[in-house]
């Protein structure tokens, strides 16, 4: 079966079908990179390495770097034909978080700004 | 659409092998489940954006009380984010087991995770209690009721997930791995995986972030 007569399965998340002697392998180099970005995580927030007013920048890129082994790695999203389905819909989610969290601090920011400044004696 | 064209989809695709793209009839039933059970994670997910956006709002309305400068212990922190990595790993690695119907394989791994994900909780229910017990609780600040309502939720979660894992084993000792356990058990793997990428962003913000 190949060429015009492959059938293209749905794939699903958590499960790898087609290598089955690459897992033990591909779990253990997801769990080698995670453990490597959180090492890094710390040591760039508690030392200088990096330009202090980026460390901000820095640590969410690592963060958002580990959530992709995750995703690769242990819960296996890959972007071949058979994953559309989980990946649009993994599209959509974090659509829906990344409004949820940047529109939120936009807003609240913005209303703090305008605030009227508070009397001192006004109880808190 | 033709009777004609109804026809001739079966002797083009086998029915053994019928699934994937509408072709050749539904999806098996283990696609259909783990695709719902992801569908869950990700509003899980919106759940956990809502106490981002809260937390990352309240995180500098400190009230007078305490800094997460002054209250984080980061070497806990990493103790923890290490165990809840290694359970994801060793969930992973049982979840395999399983599929390969090796029954006492998934056993060793599923004590590991579960051993693991305990710990995280012991160490991060202990540092509740600490600073609860220093005047640090949730309603001495906005700033602490965001931290307890964001690192709670993610706690509970955990905490469910161990029971459930105890429900799995429970199942896979009295059933074995049937079709349908391990579906089940997929679900359960998924879910814990999904808990350490929740994991990675409460590190992230509120401890990295928050202790600077």
């Amino acid at each position: 079966m190949d060429g015009d007569d492959r059938v293209f399965d749905d794939r699903t998340p958590g499960v790898e079908e087609y290598e089955p002697t690459a897992n033990y392998l591909s779990y253990t180099v997801g769990l080698g990179l995670a453990v490597l970005l959180t090492i890094v995580s710390f040591v760039v927030s508690q030392t200088n390495l990096l330009w202090p007013p980026g460390i901000p920048v820095g640590l969410i890129v690592l963060a958002f770097a580990q959530i992709g082994v995750h995703l690769v790695f242990f819960l296996h999203i890959g972007t071949g034909p058979d994953h559309t389905n989980n990946v649009v819909a993994l599209a959509f989610g974090l659509f829906i978080v990344f409004l949820v969290i940047t529109g939120s601090i936009w807003i609240i920011a913005n209303l703090n700004a305008n605030m009227m400044p508070m009397p001192v004696n006004m109880p808190r | 659409m033709t009777v004609a064209t109804l026809d001739t989809v079966p002797s083009a695709v086998p029915t053994e092998l019928a699934r994937g793209r509408g072709g050749g009839g539904p999806a098996p039933k283990r696609v259909v489940v783990a695709y719902g059970f992801w569908i869950f994670l990700l509003s899980d997910f919106v759940l956990f954006s809502g106490l981002f956006a809260a937390y990352a709002v309240l995180s500098d309305q400190t009230a007078g009380g305490p800094t997460g400068a002054e209250l984080f212990n980061l070497r806990n922190v990493f103790i923890e984010t290490m165990c809840l990595l290694f359970s994801s790993y060793t969930c992973g690695l049982g979840a395999l087991s399983a599929e390969r119907r090796q029954a006492g394989r998934f056993l060793i791994f599923a004590a590991l995770s579960f051993v693991l994900g305990a710990a995280f909780l012991v160490i991060e229910s202990t540092e509740f209690a600490g600073m609860v017990g220093k005047g640090a609780g949730p309603s001495r600040s906005a700033f602490l009721s965001g931290f307890f309502t964001l690192v709670g939720t993610h706690g509970v979660h955990v905490t469910g997930g161990l029971l459930w894992l105890i429900y799995m084993v429970a199942q896979v000792v009295a059933k074995g791995l049937r079709p349908h356990v391990l579906r089940r058990l997929l679900c359960w793997s998924l879910f814990w995986h999904a808990l350490d990428i929740v994991w990675v962003g409460v590190f992230t913000l509120v401890y990295l972030m928050g202790a600077r």
